[in-house]
């Protein structure tokens, strides 16, 4: 049984004339995996990372996922969290007031409590975070500043892998990490996620370019165009598209 | 033909002309104030909708019970009932029922430079600090303060001599102690000398359900190059009638920053009239108000900018829950003579029930031509990107609100400095917070 089996999903924006997004989109991901879903805009890809995560703005229409045999969709949005699901968010939002060190504790906690295990003991959290704060060039500042406020775009990438590093999921999903990267905030990320990379946890990448999965090697690649996956192959499909382009899945799905 | 012009007494305004009926005859310049206020209390009577500063809280629609004025409190029972900040290191005073408990209070040991008696006994004594008593006139009737000036008989008097440094803040906890509902007026008068430095806090609570009235009016002399802070906390009953004032003379190079929480009574009314009139000085006065089932809260605010090159702000936020309503009314006036002055005024309002309301006034009136001043008002409810956010990292959606309520509230509260009341009232929020279902 997969880690994580999406079969024939359909999903549609949420209201009476809600477009149809999903139209069928099968993937079976399994611990250690790590697979990348490319694709043009507007194929989809960013409201599959969605769904997973339980965003209330879509209305799955069609098909399923579970997560070790449990239907995912089915559960709360902080259920899926403690359940192990981690969408590392493109845009992430800024969240003034609730500081740093709060949030990641709190979510901690809470997912610790969901699962029936005991809170974290302040020192233990304390060296936790600054361990794995260190490796991501995360300062002590930006820890006490509120949840992403005033960050530049690499820093709320690195936020969001820290807050990954912490919480451990099983199945993390990138969405356009790279996106409003520069080379070096690039590769201080990268080194983050491979350094999550183990025999138990899954991940999802998703992507435009090929650039970033120079950096993180993916085991898969999917292509996605117009809500399912169009082609499915290993790493070496990354660079056929790039030299390509994604013209001729476009034309095949017409 | 003359027509009776006058509108029908309301019971509860019946029963408040009848206590005004106790206002003792005499020379001096307190009972002719108290005589003063008393008379334009029988000729306007409560307020209502078509008097502007009262247009959304109806007073004389909303208080409709004839209450007497309350009598002594039972000391035990205040005591019991002063719940609110005992962990913050102050010296506390209990006023129960409008009047100070000296058996509860701590009158003794008083740092060098600080005095502090009771109103009755200021009276008795002829206390020259009285003459200061009712110097600040808000230049318009306000009912509440009519009624406390008139009514009020006891109160705290404090005053702290020029150049001195107190550090331990001065804790009024105003208490209602009794099984009936009944109304209690306490005045009290706080004079901070030049260059002096004190904390002032004052706290409200008595019994849920019950209808009883809780005025209190508080005038604040700053002299110059004086700093006064000043922490609120009102807790009344869910069934009460909170009118508090609070007036402030402040003078030349001073600071005065006033912190307004506003989370019990079923309805309140914090009004508070700052007049700006020595040069250069900077006021703050933020708030908030958290609300819920059917509870009301209006805080009306008028800064009156008298001289050149003052500074005031003020934050205030609601959080509106069930079907609650607040009120946000803020003035700011700058006269010709004020110019350079620098005023910013901001509401913000959070509304989590569906039948909440939130009704904002800002109003600036200007004739000074070189000035900064700006005012804005923003209403809405938690933003769902956040909360997704939030819990898509575990997060529950209560706790998650919760997080996002505090942060909210939190940006007003931060403001208070004295790290002790800061920490009690942001206990406070957490309670609320806790105790939403």
């Amino acid at each position: 049984m997969a880690m994580l089996d999406i079969d024939n999903l359909h999903a549609k924006i949420d209201g009476e004339h809600g477009k149809e997004i999903l139209k069928g989109l099968s993937l079976k991901v399994n611990p250690g995996e790590v697979h990348a879903i490319m694709g043009p805009n507007g194929s989809g890809k960013s409201t599959l990372s969605y769904i997973l995560a339980g965003k209330e703005d879509y209305e799955v229409t069609d098909g399923s996922v579970t997560l070790d045999g449990e239907d995912l969709l089915e559960m709360e949005i902080d259920e899926r969290a403690a359940k192990g699901v981690f969408l590392a968010f493109q845009y992430p939002v800024e969240v003034p007031g609730v500081a740093t060190m709060t949030f990641l504790r709190a979510s901690l906690n809470a997912q610790r409590k969901k699962r029936g295990e005991a809170e974290i003991s302040t020192p233990d959290f304390l060296r936790l975070v600054k361990d794995k704060a260190a490796h991501l060039g995360i300062n002590q500042d930006m820890l006490k500043r509120g949840v992403n406020v005033g960050f530049s775009g690499g820093e709320k990438k690195r936020a969001e892998i820290l807050q990954m590093a912490i919480l451990e999921p099983k199945i993390c999903v990138l969405d356009e990490t790279d996106s409003g990267l520069d080379i070096d905030a690039l590769k201080v990320v990268s080194e983050g996620v491979n350094a999550l990379r183990s025999p138990d946890r899954a991940m999802i990448v998703i992507t435009h370019y090929q650039r970033l999965l120079n950096h993180i090697v993916p085991d898969f690649v999917h292509v996605m165009n117009k809500g399912r996956i169009v082609r499915s192959g290993g790493k070496e499909l990354a660079l056929e598209l790039e030299a390509n382009g994604y013209a001729e899945y476009q034309q095949d799905a017409a | 033909m003359n027509a009776d012009i006058r509108p029908i007494r309301t019971p509860a305004e019946q029963a408040i002309l009848a206590s005004l009926g106790t206002v003792p005859e005499g020379g001096d310049r307190l009972a002719d104030l108290r005589r003063a206020a008393a008379r334009a209390f029988e000729e306007n009577g409560l307020p209502h909708r078509r008097v502007e500063e009262w247009k959304y809280t109806d007073l004389r629609s909303l208080m409709r019970e004839a209450v007497p004025v309350a009598g002594a409190a039972a000391v035990a029972e205040a005591d019991a009932r002063a719940r609110l900040l005992r962990g913050v290191e102050a010296r506390r005073i209990v006023v129960a029922n409008g009047a100070v408990v000296p058996e509860l209070s701590d009158l003794a040991d008083l740092e060098s430079g600080l005095t502090v008696t009771t109103l009755s006994a200021a009276i008795a004594a002829g206390d020259e600090v009285l003459s200061r008593l009712g110097g600040i006139q808000p230049g318009r009737y306000d009912a509440a303060l009519a009624l406390n000036t008139a009514l009020a008989k006891d109160g705290v008097v404090v005053t702290v001599a020029p150049g001195a440094t107190i550090e331990r803040p001065l804790h009024v906890a105003h208490v209602f102690a009794g099984a009936h509902a009944a109304a209690s007026y306490a005045r009290s008068l706080v004079v901070v000398g030049e260059g002096a430095a004190f904390t002032y806090a004052e706290s409200f609570e008595g019994p849920d359900g019950l209808a009883y009235q809780a005025n209190a009016a508080t005038e604040f002399v700053v002299g110059d190059e004086a700093h006064l802070d000043v922490v609120r906390l009102q807790e009344d009953g869910t069934g009460a009638f909170h009118l508090a004032t609070m007036l402030f003379a402040v003078g030349r190079e001073s600071k005065v920053h006033t912190f307004s929480f506003s989370l019990g009574a079923g309805v309140a009314r914090t009004s508070l009239y700052a007049t700006l009139s020595g040069e250069n000085s900077h006021v703050g006065f933020n708030g908030a108000s958290l609300l819920k089932n059917r509870q009301h809260a209006d805080t009306t605010l008028y800064v009156d900018h008298q001289v050149p090159g003052c500074e005031s702000r003020e934050l205030f936020k609601h959080v509106l829950d069930d079907s609650s309503r607040g009120v946000f009314q803020g003035k700011i006036v700058v006269r010709q003579a004020a110019q350079k002055t620098d005023g910013r005024m901001m509401s913000r309002a959070l509304v989590l029930g569906d039948d909440a309301e939130m009704d904002n006034k800002p109003e600036l009136e200007i004739f000074a031509d070189d000035v900064q001043c700006g005012h804005g008002a923003t209403c809405g409810a938690i933003d769902d990107e956040l909360l997704f956010y939030l819990r898509a990292r575990g997060i529950p959606m209560k706790e998650a609100q919760s997080l996002l309520v505090q942060a909210f509230v939190g940006e007003a509260v931060e403001t208070v400095e004295h790290d002790g009341l800061r920490e009690a009232l942001v206990e406070r929020a957490e309670a609320w917070l806790a105790s939403r279902a």
